[in-house]
C-alpha cells in the first residue's frame, strides 16, 4: 500500500475567461536599461547599467535564493489554503530576481532596506531563517515578529531590514528616513525602499521624493512594476506608466530595468548604488516584473487572462533563465535536481516547523505594547 | 507515495465550496501548472492548479458536489515512478491544528482583565531646598526642553516647517538653529506626511527625531504615520522595533482661527496602544515631560497649547529637571470637590478654584498631564478624599478624555462617589469664528463653578 503524504500540493489560478489574443507580456524590458536624464544634461546621472557578469557560484547562489522563494511562496499559498495561514498573504512569485539581484548588491550590516506588504522575498533575500518566517505567517510565538505581526508585518534590524509595512506607500517616507538616519550618522549606508506601481501613485511618495532630493539623501526607490496595482492594469491607473520618469519634476534620475533576470538587476543595483554612494542624492529604480499569483491570496485575478500570465511563465521566467544559464555554464542537470531537492528540504522543514511550534502564550498579548514602564 | 489533494480555501473566510467541474480524469498525467478542476464560492470561481507532476490515481469528490469542506481530500496523485493504482484514500484529515499552549487563551476567557504591568510608585523628583525658581514662559520651556536634551544627545534633532531660519512659527525653536546648525534642526516643506514619516523612519534606524506640527490640525494629514507607523512598530515586530520618536505642537483651540485650526485632539491620540500623550501645563511640567518624552524610548504625542506658550510659570533651576511620565499632579489641594483636568483646562479649572474658595467651596484640582497611560490612581484616591468629581476639557464631550475619567470613576470608584461626575467642555459644534460665538463655545469658570455646585448639591 502506498504511504500516503499528509500534504496536499495544489495552488490556486486565475479562471480562464474568454479566449483573448495573448497580450504582450508587460515584463519584457529591453535589456538596454533606459536612464533618465538623458545623456547631454548637465544633471549628474548614473552611469549605464552593465548586466553583471556572474561566475557559475554566484549565478548558482542567486539561483538558489530565488528558488528557495518560490518554493517557500508556493508553499505558503498551501497552507493558506489549508487555513494555517490568515488574513491577507501576498506572494512574491515572479519577482523574485528583483530582491535577489537588488539585495544582493547591498553591503550587509550597513545599508537598510524597507518594503510593503509583499515581503516574504526580501527577507529570504537576506538569508533569514524561513522556519521562523513561517512561522510568523502561520502565528506562532516562534515567529519572527513573535506571532504578533503577520505577513505583512516582519522584520530584522539585526539586517538593517526595517519592515514589511501593511499600508500603500509608507515605507517610502519611512526609508526617507532610515536614509537621513544614514546621513545624520554618516554611516556611509544607502537606503533601498520598495514600492509597487500602485503605491507610486500614493501622494505620500512624492512628498518624499522632493525631501530625498532637497536633502540629497541617500536613498534608491525602488518600484517593483508588476503590471497591476491590485486588480487594476497600470494603464488604468497611472497617468504617466514610464514609472522610471516618476522622478523627473523633482530632478531625480530613474532607469528602467528588466527586474525579471537577475543579473541585469544586480548590473543595474550596482550602478544606482554607485550614483547614490557617490553622494548624487536618490535615485529612482523601475523594475519591470510580473507577479504570477493574483495580488493577495483571496484574489481570483480576473482582470487579466491566462494566456497572459502562461506566457510570462513560458519566456521570460527569472528562474529558469537562470537554469538555462547554469546549464550553459556546464552545472548538470543532475546538480540542479539536487538543488531543487535541497531547496524543497528546507522549504519542507519550514512549514513543518510553522505547522508544528506552538501558538503564542496568551500573555504575549500584553507584552511590547510599550517598551518601557509608566 | 500519493499525493492528497485537498479542498483549497480561497479567501481567509471561506468554509466550503462547491466543486464545479473537474477538468482532469482518473489516469491522467498531469505536470505543474496544469488545471485541474474549477471551485466555485459566492464569491468567484477559481482554479485549481497542480504543483507536483505525477498520475491522477483517485478522484474522491464528484463535480458538481456542493458544500465541500476546505481541508477534504478531493483527489489522489501519484507521484513520478509510482504505481498509480495502488493509492488508496485514506480517511480525509482536518487540516493540522494549531497546537495550543497550556494556558488558557484570552478568546476562551470573557472575563478578561488587561494584566498591565504593575507600574513602580513614581512621583516628581524632589527638589532641593533653596532651589531658585525662574518665571519663564512655557514657549522658553519647551526650547530649553529640546536644547537640554539636544546637548546631552547627538541622536536628537528638530524637524519641521519654520523650524530653523524662521526660529519656528510660533518661536517655540528660538535659538535652536544658532545652536545646533542645520544639520539638526531641519526646516521642512509643507508636507505634513512625508516628515512625520520621515521622522518615524529615522526613529525606527535609531535617531530620536523631534518632529514639530506648526499645529496639530496638520498633523491629520500625517496621523497614519503617528499611528500605523509609529505606534503599532514595537507590538507588530514583536518588541524588535522600536519608533522613540517625540511629534510635538500646539494642540486645542487658538483664538478665533475657526473650525480647521481649532480642535483638540487629545481623545484621538489617547485611544491608541503604543502610543504616549502629553499634555502639560505649566513650564516645568512642559520642560520636564519633554525631556522625558525625548528620552523614553516609546514613540509620543506632545500636546502644547498656543494660548499658553506666552504664560509665565516658575520653573526649577537644576541641572536636569526630568518629570515621570503617567503621573498626574495635585495643583491645589482640597477637600470639597476634585476637579480633573489638563493643558488649559487646568487654567481654567485653577480660576474657578479661586473664585469657589471664596463662596466656601475647597476645591482640589488635579492636573492629569499624561493622558496615555492615564494616572487613574492619582483621579481615584483624590476622589476618595472628595467624593465628588468635575472633568474640565477644553475639547467636544463625546468620547473625550472627560467620558473616559468618568468612566474610571465609576467603574473603580464608584463607592466613592456622593454624586454623578459631571462634563464640562466646549460645546458640540464645530468651533464658530464670531468672537462671541467662539466665547460660547469654549469652557469657562462659569461653566466649572455651576458644575461643582451641582455636584457638592450647592447649586
Amino acid at each position: 500500500m502506498a504511504l500516503i503524504h499528509q500534504r496536499e500540493r495544489f495552488s490556486v489560478l486565475v479562471k480562464t475567461p474568454a479566449a483573448k489574443p495573448v497580450r504582450k507580456p508587460p515584463a519584457k524590458a529591453s535589456s538596454k536599461a533606459p536612464v533618465l536624464p538623458e545623456e547631454g544634461s548637465n544633471h549628474p546621472r548614473p552611469r549605464n547599467p552593465e548586466r553583471y557578469e556572474a561566475s557559475q557560484e554566484e549565478l548558482l547562489h542567486f539561483y538558489k535564493e530565488m528558488l528557495l522563494i518560490r518554493r517557500f511562496e508556493e508553499r505558503a499559498g498551501q497552507l493558506y489554503g489549508l487555513g494555517l495561514i490568515g488574513g491577507f498573504c501576498h506572494l512574491y512569485i515572479g519577482q523574485e530576481a528583483v530582491a535577489v539581484g537588488l539585495q544582493s548588491a547591498l553591503e550587509p550590516g550597513k545599508d537598510s532596506v524597507i518594503t510593503g506588504y509583499r515581503d516574504h522575498g526580501h527577507m529570504l533575500a537576506y538569508g533569514i531563517d524561513p522556519k521562523i518566517i513561517m512561522a510568523e505567517l502561520t502565528g506562532r510565538g516562534a515567529g519572527i515578529s513573535r506571532g504578533k505581526g503577520g505577513s505583512m508585518h516582519m522584520f530584522s534590524t539585526e539586517h538593517k531590514f526595517y519592515g514589511g509595512h501593511g499600508i500603500v506607500g509608507a515605507q517610502v517616507p519611512l526609508g526617507a528616513g532610515l536614509a537621513f538616519g544614514h546621513k545624520y550618522s554618516e554611516d556611509g549606508g544607502v537606503c533601498m525602499a520598495y514600492f509597487g506601481d500602485g503605491a507610486a501613485n500614493q501622494g505620500q511618495v512624492y512628498e518624499s521624493f522632493n525631501m530625498a532630493a532637497l536633502w540629497k539623501l541617500p536613498i534608491i526607490f525602488v518600484i517593483e512594476n508588476n503590471g497591476y496595482a491590485m486588480g487594476t492594469k497600470v494603464a488604468r491607473s497611472s497617468a504617466e506608466t514610464e514609472f522610471y520618469r516618476r522622478g523627473d519634476s523633482f530632478r531625480i534620475p530613474g532607469m528602467q530595468v528588466n527586474g525579471m533576470d537577475v543579473l541585469e538587476v544586480r548590473g543595474a543595483a550596482e550602478a544606482a548604488l554607485e550614483y547614490v554612494r557617490g553622494g548624487n542624492g536618490p535615485l529612482l529604480m523601475e523594475l519591470k516584473t510580473y507577479r504570477y499569483r493574483g495580488h493577495s491570496m483571496s484574489d481570483p485575478a480576473k482582470y487579466r487572462s491566462r494566456e497572459e500570465v502562461q506566457n510570462v511563465k513560458e519566456k521570460s521566467d527569472p528562474i529558469e533563465a537562470a537554469k538555462a544559464e547554469l546549464i550553459k555554464m556546464g552545472v548538470s542537470e543532475d546538480a540542479m535536481k539536487a538543488i531543487d531537492k535541497e531547496i524543497r528540504t528546507i522549504v519542507s522543514e519550514a512549514a513543518d516547523f510553522a505547522e508544528t511550534s506552538p501558538e503564542p502564550d496568551p500573555s504575549e498579548l500584553y507584552t511590547d505594547v510599550l517598551v518601557e514602564q509608566y | 507515495m500519493a499525493i492528497e489533494l485537498k479542498m483549497p480555501a480561497l479567501s481567509p473566510t471561506m468554509e466550503e465550496g462547491t466543486l464545479a467541474k473537474w477538468l482532469v480524469k482518473e489516469g491522467d498525467t498531469v505536470s505543474s501548472g496544469d488545471i485541474l478542476a474549477e471551485i466555485e464560492t459566492d464569491k468567484a470561481t477559481m482554479e485549481f492548479e497542480a504543483v507536483d507532476e505525477g498520475t491522477i490515481s483517485k478522484i474522491l469528490i464528484a463535480e458538481g458536489t456542493d458544500n465541500v469542506k476546505v481541508g477534504a481530500v478531493i483527489a489522489l496523485i501519484a507521484g513520478e515512478g509510482e504505481d498509480a493504482s495502488a493509492a488508496e484514500a485514506a480517511p480525509a484529515p482536518a487540516p493540522t491544528p494549531a497546537p495550543k499552549p497550556e494556558a488558557k487563551a484570552p478568546t476562551e476567557n470573557v472575563q478578561i482583565v488587561p494584566e498591565t504591568p504593575k507600574r513602580a510608585e513614581v512621583s516628581d523628583p524632589a527638589i532641593p531646598e533653596g532651589t531658585e525658581m525662574v518665571p519663564t514662559t512655557v514657549r522658553e520651556a519647551l526650547r530649553d526642553a529640546m536644547a537640554e536634551e539636544m546637548r546631552r544627545d547627538d541622536r536628537v534633532f528638530v524637524m519641521g516647517e519654520e523650524v530653523a531660519e524662521y526660529q519656528g512659527a510660533y518661536k517655540v525653536t528660538q535659538g535652536l538653529l544658532e545652536e545646533f546648525g542645520p544639520r539638526r534642526v531641519i526646516d521642512t516643506p509643507i508636507t505634513e506626511y512625508g516628515f512625520a514619516g520621515i521622522g518615524a523612519g529615522a526613529a525606527m534606524g535609531g535617531l530620536r527625531p523631534v518632529i514639530e506640527f506648526m499645529t496639530f490640525n496638520f498633523a491629520m494629514q500625517a496621523i497614519d504615520h503617528i499611528i500605523n507607523s509609529a505606534a503599532k512598530t514595537n507590538y507588530m515586530s514583536g518588541g524588535q522595533m522600536r519608533c522613540p520618536v517625540v511629534f510635538r505642537g500646539p494642540n486645542g483651540a487658538a483664538s478665533r482661527v475657526g473650525a480647521q485650526h481649532s480642535q483638540n485632539f487629545g481623545p484621538w491620540y489617547a485611544n491608541v496602544p503604543g502610543l504616549i500623550v502629553i499634555a502639560p501645563y505649566d513650564s516645568a511640567d512642559a520642560k520636564g515631560l519633554l525631556k522625558a518624552a525625548i528620552r523614553t524610548e516609546d514613540p509620543v504625542v506632545f500636546l502644547e497649547n498656543e494660548l499658553v506658550y506666552g504664560r509665565t510659570f516658575d520653573v526649577p533651576k537644576l541641572e536636569d529637571h526630568v518629570l515621570p511620565i503617567g503621573k498626574a499632579r495635585i495643583m491645589r489641594e482640597g477637600s470639597d470637590v476634585t476637579i480633573v483636568s489638563y493643558s488649559i483646562g487646568v487654567g481654567v479649572a485653577l480660576e474657578a478654584a479661586e473664585k469657589l474658595a471664596a463662596e466656601g467651596i475647597d476645591a482640589e484640582v488635579v492636573d492629569l498631564r499624561t493622558l496615555r497611560p492615564l494616572d487613574t490612581a492619582t483621579v481615584l484616591e483624590s476622589l476618595k478624599k472628595t467624593n465628588r468629581m468635575v472633568v474640565v476639557e477644553e475639547g467636544w464631550p463625546v468620547c473625550s478624555i472627560a467620558s473616559e475619567i468618568c468612566a474610571v470613576a465609576m467603574e473603580q470608584g464608584f463607592d466613592d462617589l456622593d454624586a454623578p461626575v459631571l462634563r464640562v467642555t466646549n460645546e458640540d459644534v464645530p468651533l464658530p469664528y464670531a468672537a462671541n460665538l467662539e466665547k460660547l463655545a469654549l469652557v469657562d469658570s462659569a461653566r466649572v463653578i455651576a458644575a461643582v455646585k451641582k455636584v457638592t448639591y450647592k447649586g
